[in-house]
C-alpha cells in the first residue's frame, strides 16, 4: 500500500460500514448463525459475545495479518486456529475475572467462538491477503455487523419472552393473566426456532429493502 | 342475484386502475369472484371449463366442517352446565356456546382476511382464497377458554411465516391451521394445554380434565366411554370432541373428492397399527389404551380428516398419500402415548409429515421414472 493512503481513506472506511448492511456477516454472508440462535435469549449476554468477538475478531485479524508471509499455506488453517483459540482462552479468563455470573453463562459459547464461522471467514478471506490496518477495521466492521444483529434479535426475544430489556422490567406486573390482567410472555420466543425466524424476518425484510442483494434466477 | 350483480357493476369504474378507490382493487375482486364465477377463461392450453374454483372448493371444506362447528357450540354449553351441576334446555346450551365460540371465529378470520388482503394489495394480485379453510379451522382447534388476542397474534403469526413468507395461499409448506395452533401451544403452553381451559367458566371443584389427558397421565379407568366419545360430550378442543360430526364432514369431502379418502384411510390405519402394537407391548397404562379408544380420543379423527387432507401441504402422488396418511396415523399414535409431555400427537405429526410430503413426492416420481425406464432400456 502506498504511504499516499490515509488511515481513514474511503477504501478503509468501506471495510467497516459495508458489514454494517451490505454486506453482514449474519444476515448476507449467514455466518455465525449458530451463536446468533444460543445467547440471544437475553440482551445482556448477546452484548457480552458481541464484545468477545469484536475483541478476539479484530486482534486475530491484526496477528494473522502480520504473519500471513510466514505461514505455510498447507497448514494455515491449524495456525489460525491456534490464534483463535488462545485468544478466546484470554477473553474467557477476563470474562471469569470480572463478570463471573456472565461468565457462567456464557462459558460454553465463548468457548465456541473458536468455531464461529465469522472468524474463520475473515481471517481466510481477508486477513491472509491484506495488511494489518485494513485487516483491524475488517475485523472491526464485521464483529458489529455481527453485534447489531444479535442485538436486535435478542432485543426482540427477551422484550417478548421475558417482557424485559437488558434485564429491566417493561412490561408492567399487572399486565400479566395471573395478577388480573390480560398478557403472557410467549414462551415460544425463548425457545430456538423464534431466533432462526427472527433472523429470517431481519433478513427478508433487509432483502426487500437492498433489492440488489437479492439473487437473479 | 341481479341486485348484487348490479351493485358491484355501479362499484367496478371506481376500483379499476384509475379510479377513486383502486386501493380496495383486491377486496372488491374477491367479493365479486366470492358471488359470481370469474369470466376469465384460458385463452390457449387448457379447454376444460368447469365452474369450480379454489373459492367454491374451499366452501366445500367449511360446510364439511359445520357439524363439527355446531356441535361443538352446543358442547361448549353442556359442557359448562354439566361443570356447575345444572341442567339446561337444548337452546340455552347452544347459545351459551355459541355467544364462546363466535368471538374466536370473527377474530380469527379478521385477522387472517385483512393480513391476506393487505398483502394482496402490495403484492399486486387477487385474495387467495386459503385462508377461507384456514380461519373456520383455527377456532375449532383450540381450548375454548383461548384469550382473543392470543388466537389473533397466532393466526397473524401463521398467516404471516407460516403462508406469505412463503409466497402465499398454495406456496405453504405446513398447514396455516395447525401452524397457528402450534404456535399457541409453544408460546402459551398455560392456556392451550392442562385441566383449567377445555371448559368455558367452569365451576372450580370440577375436574376439567380432558380424556387425551387422562389418558397420557395413565388414568385409564377415567376414561369415558366409547359412546361418550363417539358422539363427543367430553371436554376437547371445540371442534374436535365428536367422532359422529366429523364423520359427516369426511363423508361430505370423500363424496364430493375434494377431500382425499386415501390420506383419510391409510392414517386411521396407521394410528390402529400403533395403536395394536403398543398395546402388544403395554408396559404403562396409557400403552393398554385400546386401538380403536386411541382414534376417537384427542384431535385424531379431526386431524386426519381435516387437516391431513389439505391440499396444499398434503403429498400430491397417489402412493405418496397412502404413505403420507400411514405416517402421520403412525406417528401421532407414536408421540402421544410415548411422549406424555406432547398428549397433542397428531398435531406435531401432520406438521412433520408436512414437511416430509415433497420428499415423499419425489421418491414417489423417481420410483415411476425408473420403472418406466427399465421397460424401454434396449439390450445392448
Amino acid at each position: 500500500m502506498s504511504e499516499k493512503e490515509s488511515l481513514f481513506s474511503a477504501k478503509n472506511r468501506k471495510l467497516i460500514f459495508n458489514p454494517l448492511s451490505k454486506d453482514n456477516p449474519i444476515v448476507v454472508q449467514v455466518l455465525g448463525i449458530c451463536s446468533a440462535l444460543a445467547v440471544t435469549v437475553k440482551m445482556k449476554p448477546a452484548f457480552v459475545m458481541t464484545l468477545s468477538v469484536l475483541v478476539v475478531l479484530s486482534v486475530a485479524n491484526v496477528l494473522v495479518s502480520l504473519i500471513r508471509n510466514l505461514i505455510p499455506n498447507r497448514i494455515r488453517i491449524i495456525v489460525q486456529l491456534v490464534v483463535i483459540a488462545t485468544l478466546v482462552i484470554l477473553v474467557d479468563q477476563v470474562l471469569k475475572a470480572f463478570v463471573y455470573d456472565i461468565s457462567k453463562q456464557l462459558s460454553v459459547f465463548v468457548g465456541l467462538i473458536i468455531t464461529n464461522c465469522i472468524l474463520m471467514g475473515r481471517l481466510e478471506a481477508f486477513a491472509l491477503g491484506n495488511k494489518p490496518w485494513p485487516s483491524f477495521l475488517d475485523g472491526i466492521g464485521n464483529a458489529f455487523g455481527y453485534g447489531i444483529i444479535l442485538m436486535i434479535v435478542a432485543f426482540v426475544r427477551e422484550l417478548l419472552g421475558s417482557g424485559s430489556v437488558f434485564g429491566f422490567k417493561i412490561i408492567p406486573d399487572a399486565w400479566y393473566i395471573k395478577n388480573g390482567g390480560f398478557y403472557e410472555n410467549n414462551g415460544l420466543m425463548v425457545l430456538s426456532p423464534m431466533a432462526l425466524i427472527t433472523v429470517g424476518v431481519i433478513i427478508w425484510i433487509h432483502r426487500s429493502r437492498n433489492r440488489d442483494l437479492v439473487e437473479q434466477k | 342475484m341481479k341486485f348484487i350483480r348490479k351493485q358491484l357493476d355501479n362499484i367496478k369504474p371506481q376500483v379499476q386502475k384509475g379510479g377513486k378507490l383502486q386501493a380496495f382493487h383486491s377486496f372488491y375482486d374477491a367479493i365479486e369472484t366470492l358471488f359470481f364465477v370469474p369470466k376469465k377463461t384460458s385463452a390457449s392450453g387448457v379447454h376444460v371449463h368447469d365452474p369450480i374454483d379454489s373459492k367454491r372448493s374451499m366452501i366445500i371444506v367449511v360446510l364439511a366442517m359445520i357439524p363439527a362447528l355446531l356441535f361443538g357450540m352446543w358442547n361448549v354449553g353442556y359442557q359448562h352446565f354439566l361443570s356447575l351441576g345444572e341442567t339446561a334446555e337444548l337452546w340455552t346450551t347452544f347459545l351459551y356456546g355459541f355467544t364462546k365460540v363466535l368471538p374466536l371465529i370473527v377474530v380469527s378470520y379478521g385477522v387472517g382476511l385483512t393480513i391476506e388482503i393487505i398483502v394482496a394489495q402490495m403484492r399486486g394480485h387477487e385474495v387467495k382464497e386459503g385462508f377461507f379453510v384456514s380461519g373456520m379451522l383455527i377456532p375449532l382447534i383450540v381450548p375454548v377458554d383461548v384469550p382473543l388476542w392470543m388466537v389473533a397474534v397466532a393466526t397473524a403469526f401463521a398467516v404471516i411465516i407460516g403462508v406469505e413468507a412463503f409466497g402465499g395461499a398454495g406456496m405453504n409448506v405446513l398447514n396455516p391451521a395447525l401452524t397457528a395452533r402450534a404456535f399457541l401451544f409453544f408460546a402459551y403452553p398455560s392456556h392451550m394445554s392442562g385441566d383449567a381451559v377445555w371448559i368455558a367458566e367452569k365451576a372450580d371443584g370440577f375436574s376439567g380434565a380432558t380424556p387425551l389427558a387422562e389418558s397420557a397421565a395413565g388414568n385409564i379407568q377415567n376414561l369415558p366411554s366409547m359412546v361418550e366419545m363417539f358422539f363427543g360430550t367430553i371436554p376437547g378442543s371445540i371442534g374436535e370432541t365428536s367422532a359422529l360430526a366429523i364423520l359427516i364432514g369426511a363423508f361430505i369431502l370423500i363424496y364430493t373428492g375434494i377431500g382425499s379418502w386415501k390420506i383419510m384411510l391409510s392414517g386411521v390405519i396407521g394410528g390402529l397399527v400403533m395403536g395394536l402394537l403398543l398395546n402388544v407391548f403395554a408396559v404403562n397404562p396409557s400403552m393398554e389404551v385400546p386401538a380403536i379408544h386411541q382414534l376417537l380420543l384427542g384431535g385424531f379423527a379431526f386431524g386426519i380428516v381435516f387437516m391431513a387432507t389439505d391440499p396444499v401441504s398434503a403429498a400430491q402422488t397417489s402412493t405418496g398419500k397412502y404413505i403420507y396418511g400411514f405416517l402421520i396415523g403412525f406417528l401421532a399414535i407414536l408421540i402421544r402415548v410415548l411422549n406424555p409431555a406432547y398428549p397433542e400427537g397428531v398435531m406435531l405429526a401432520i406438521l412433520l409429515m408436512n414437511v416430509f410430503a415433497p420428499l415423499i413426492d419425489h421418491y414417489v416420481v423417481q420410483a415411476n421414472i425408473k420403472r418406466r425406464l427399465k421397460r424401454v432400456t434396449v439390450k445392448a
